[in-house]
């Protein structure tokens, strides 16, 4: 009987039951016998040396266990910087601060009682003995003479200088040029807020020496190696890093933090199990921020809107510290998407990072990309400003549709795009030119309605090794993938990825059960685990089914081809003259000659009639390098209405088309897309974390200063899709986790750029829009009039 | 800290405890009545993924102590489910894809089945006016909404 497909259907999720009856195991729901609470004593200045700390009274607090400050852990070494630029400055990065603090938030302490309360109340007994010295905050000021010295090891606060393209021809481009527009792009601070708070449990056992972390890790191998191998100098197999159910990570959950690794450390020291759970605020203060741009931005045109060349010079703004992979994101996560989906004759890109008062910087949903789609759109648009629409000048410079590779003027190979088919599907949905005929009435009595455009391209499934170990990454960035067929032909499936709300559970189930003709309630997906799972790269940049998933296709097709011998010995037949389809070894052209999936599984386990030499047992495990990235894109438009008396604007319309290559679950695709918008939209309007210039302290600290959205600020997304498989990979998915995230922002701003644009606006410069700054905007436009 | 005995009624099941006047609510039921369910996400009121039930009304049990909950019936996300049968809303929630990391998922839920028992027929608008004390940062809330009108129109149909 024939079943429908599933790989490629809408199913619902298999991990959901567990999360609707409360029954999901996050890691501040890990039960331990005999826990101690573990309380962080942090700095409350921006910038300060430490004199002294007196714990005493801490320590005497009822309750306490135990207090800990820096000095305490000897032999621990610096928290790595795991991405290494030429010439780059590594500041030290202890665990807890022993010298001096350089953000609010740094930990120098720590205190670990009874209960969460006792810990709390100890904390505070902590006396810290501090030399306050003035601290610098404001990405523009990190490296101005005078600014405060933060690190010995940078002068002026210089992390890097990096560049990429062509200086010489992009300057040679300027010069002949009929247009040249300019502008500042600002690109704001953010905070991931993953719903729940960073966490870590850490228990050692005294009696054979093993250690097992529950942390809140999108990579949990990664946590592993980098805390045993480079930090606590403790064997990696005596480690166990379990990221159990994890609530939302968008990056900030890939990062080695100091608070798992002062847990661990404590926790052989007092010989209890030792939890840390963030309360928000911990959040704010120290989960690992976003973009942070100051960019000048230059782009080259023809009389006749034809894009030459693009000249962009930016200050990225890395926070007090190179968190774990810091140096990439604002270089070549950035800089080398810069090319968009347009044909650019040259591009040159300069980045300066800096250090800072401030939280450590590092990826956040799109980490790089977003930063360069937001600029290549605004600029775009603000060439149209010029006299074109915004859609007629995308139309003239978009790289014409191709299936096996472009070659950018920023070092990239893009795989696969038809950049003009998504604008095409887009506008099927909305109609221009209806738009345009409405706005104008709509400005006669007074209302500012706009549409912004975001035709945008990102970089995903991250990444071939070889390439980016030439780029600074001290890792490899393959994935694993072990397919375990037990004898009764049940399989369960270990993977390198993780899943903190992407559905693996259930979307790699329907690949393996898609691939191995089983019913998926045959199927286990186990990740999250070292002590289960081989060694994996885990879940960001939207890698998981594109490199995590070709893993597994790598290992069930050796798993075919050693069920094929089996089955050819079992009907005498040759195992070149074998098949596999629907659940069953078959000879070719005879299909009644058949040993179904179970059998060869049982004859695996059971070998007495077995093929010479072969050996018992059926499961594989493979590791995939993928020879490219892989290069999702789209079109998406925003249609805003903007309040002239209040400034306030309001999102009437959300639309996307994403092509993000084939498909395996749409609903989870398109859920993903929904709240990567949402994210994005957020940027644009209201979210931005905010320091206070002379303190240095975090105003936005807590989810009531911090705007997040809510669902009464946002409309129903209409989505769609195209599908231009890619080459790169066996399945032809590319990568959705971060699209709508990285086309969201510019979409909005140009849209209220555009709602403006009868008043003679053409650009703002900061995110995000609030009501303040739009009404700002509006006033200094009709003051110029 | 003096200790004041504290009695209440959870998902059927009486629970009384000797806690700190400070403890709140939401400590008290994921750490002595053991449902880790209701979860923390804000400690400021925002978030709303500690809602529970607090005899019959929807309410932030970060922003309760436990000792005001004295005598009180409480009903959890693990409450819910009645004969392993789910709730109309956990069940459209799971249709609908209404959830990712689950872990906003819990308060979404019990504010949304005290939404539909104020508003069995609510509008796209009254909905999203409604979840003001919910955040999500995974869906988006599309499909959160969804969920909740799907929820509306088959417990209408009961």
């Amino acid at each position: 009987m024939a079943t429908a497909r599933v790989l490629g259907a809408s199913i619902k999720r298999r991990e959901d039951p567990r999360f609707l009856t409360g029954r999901g195991n996050y890691t501040d729901d890990v039960k331990l016998q005999g826990l101690t609470h573990a309380a962080f004593v942090r700095s409350p200045h921006a910038n300060a040396r430490i004199r002294g700390i007196d714990v005493a009274q801490a320590k005497a607090h009822p309750g306490v266990v135990a207090v800990f400050t820096g000095k305490d852990m000897t032999g621990v070494q610096s928290l790595p910087c795991g991405w290494l630029l030429p010439e780059l400055k590594i500041p030290a990065h202890p665990p807890l601060a022993t010298e001096a603090a350089r953000y609010v938030g740094d930990p120098v302490a720590v205190v670990i009682a009874e209960t969460q309360a006792a810990a709390r109340d100890a904390a505070d007994l902590v006396q810290v003995n501090w030399d306050v010295l003035p601290s610098v905050t404001a990405t523009e000021q990190a490296a101005a003479a005078g600014a405060p010295q933060i690190h010995e090891v940078a002068p002026s606060n210089v992390a890097f200088n990096w560049q990429i393209g062509d200086a010489a021809a992009t300057d040679a481009v300027f010069k002949t040029a009929d247009v040249v527009v300019r502008k500042r792009i600002v690109n704001q601070r953010l905070v991931a807020n993953a719903l729940e708070p960073r966490a870590c449990a850490a228990r050692y056992d005294a009696a054979t020496g093993d250690l097992t972390l529950w942390v809140t890790s999108q990579n949990p191998h990664v946590h592993r190696l980098l805390m045993t191998a480079f930090v606590l100098g403790i064997p990696e197999h005596k480690v166990r890093v379990i990221a159990p159910d994890v609530g939302g990570g968008f990056g900030s959950k890939i990062f080695l933090y100091n608070e798992e690794t002062v847990c661990s450390w404590a926790t052989r020291q007092i010989n209890r199990p030792v939890r840390w759970t963030a309360q928000r605020t911990e959040s704010f203060q120290t989960d690992a921020h976003g973009r942070d741009h100051v960019t000048d931005a230059e782009i080259a045109l023809s009389r006749d809107g034809k894009m030459l060349g693009l000249r962009v010079k930016t200050v990225a703004n890395l926070g007090a510290y190179l968190s774990t992979f810091a140096p990439a994101v604002p270089t070549y996560l950035y800089g080398t998407l810069l090319n968009g989906v347009y044909t650019f004759g040259a591009i040159h890109c300069a980045v300066t990072g800096v250090f800072t008062n401030t939280t450590p910087v590092d990826a956040y949903r799109g980490a790089g990309r977003p930063e360069a789609c937001y600029l290549v759109e605004r600029m775009v648009d603000a060439a149209a400003a010029l006299k074109m629409d915004t859609a007629e000048i995308r139309r003239r410079n978009f790289i014409p549709k191709f299936a096996n590779g472009f070659e950018t003027k920023v070092a990239l190979t893009y795989d696969s795009g038809d950049y003009a088919g998504a604008f095409d599907r887009l506008l099927q949905m909305f109609d221009l030119k209806k738009f345009r005929t409405e706005q104008a009435a709509a400005r006669q009595q007074g209302k500012l309605m706009g549409v912004g455009f975001s035709t945008y391209i990102e970089a995903c499934s991250i990444a071939p090794s070889k390439v980016v170990g030439a780029l600074g990454a001290q890792a490899g960035l393959w994935e694993s993938g072990t397919v375990r067929v037990h004898p009764t032909g049940k399989v369960s499936v270990y993977t390198g990825s993780h899943s903190h709300g992407q559905g693996h559970e259930t979307t790699f189930a329907q690949l393996v059960a898609d691939h191995l003709g089983i019913p998926m309630d045959d199927v286990d997906i186990i990740h999250g685990d070292t002590g289960s799972v081989p060694f994996g790269m885990g879940t960001y940049g939207s890698r998981s089914a594109s490199v995590g998933g070709t893993a597994l296709v790598m290992s069930m097709n050796k798993i075919k081809e050693k069920g094929k011998k089996i089955a050819a010995h079992l009907l005498e037949a040759a195992p070149g003259d074998m098949d596999y389809a629907g659940g069953q070894f078959f000879v070719k052209g005879s299909p009644q000659k058949a040993v179904p999936f179970g059998q060869v599984a049982l004859t695996a386990y059971v070998p007495h009639n077995y093929p010479e030499g072969l050996e018992p047992g059926l499961e594989e495990t493979s590791f995939y390098d993928p020879s490219n990235f892989c290069f999702p894109f789209g079109a998406h438009a925003c249609v805003v209405e903007v309040d002239p008396d209040t400034g306030g604007v309001k999102v009437v319309r959300y639309l996307a088309v994403d092509d993000v290559g084939n498909v395996i679950n749409p609903m989870i695709v398109d859920g993903m897309v929904h709240g990567g918008i949402a994210q994005g939209v957020g940027q644009a309007l209201w979210e931005g974390a905010v320091y206070e210039s002379e303190s240095g302290q975090l105003l936005t600290g807590s989810m009531m200063d911090y705007a997040l959205p809510k669902a009464e600020m946002l409309p129903m997304y209409e989505t769609a899709r195209t599908e231009t498989p890619t080459p790169v990979n066996p399945l032809g998915v590319k990568g959705a986790g971060e699209t709508g995230t990285i086309a969201a922002t510019p979409a909005v701003v140009n849209a209220v750029v555009d709602a403006l644009s009868g008043l003679g606006v053409d650009h703002i410069e900061t995110m995000p829009l609030t009501p303040e700054r739009v009404w700002n905007t509006i006033q200094a436009a009709r003051a110029r009039k | 800290m003096n200790k004041r005995s504290v009695s209440m009624t959870i998902n059927g099941t009486t629970h009384t405890h000797e806690v700190e006047p400070r403890l709140l609510l939401v400590h008290y039921i994921r750490e002595l009545a053991g449902l880790t369910g209701t979860h923390v996400g804000c400690d400021t009121s925002q978030c709303g993924a500690c809602v529970i039930h607090m005899n019959g009304q929807a309410v932030k049990s970060c922003t309760l102590f436990a000792v005001q909950a004295n005598g009180a019936q409480i009903k959890t996300i693990e409450g819910l489910a009645t004969d392993g049968q789910l709730h109309p809303i956990q069940d459209a929630f799971w249709e609908k894809h209404g959830l990712q990391c689950g872990f906003c998922t819990p308060g979404m839920i019990m504010s949304a089945v005290q939404l539909l028992e104020r508003y069995p027929k609510p509008s796209e608008t009254q909905i999203r006016h409604e979840l003001e004390g919910n955040l999500c940062r995974c869906t988006g809330y599309h499909n959160i909404v969804k969920a909740i009108q799907y929820a509306a129109e088959k417990m209408a149909g009961k």
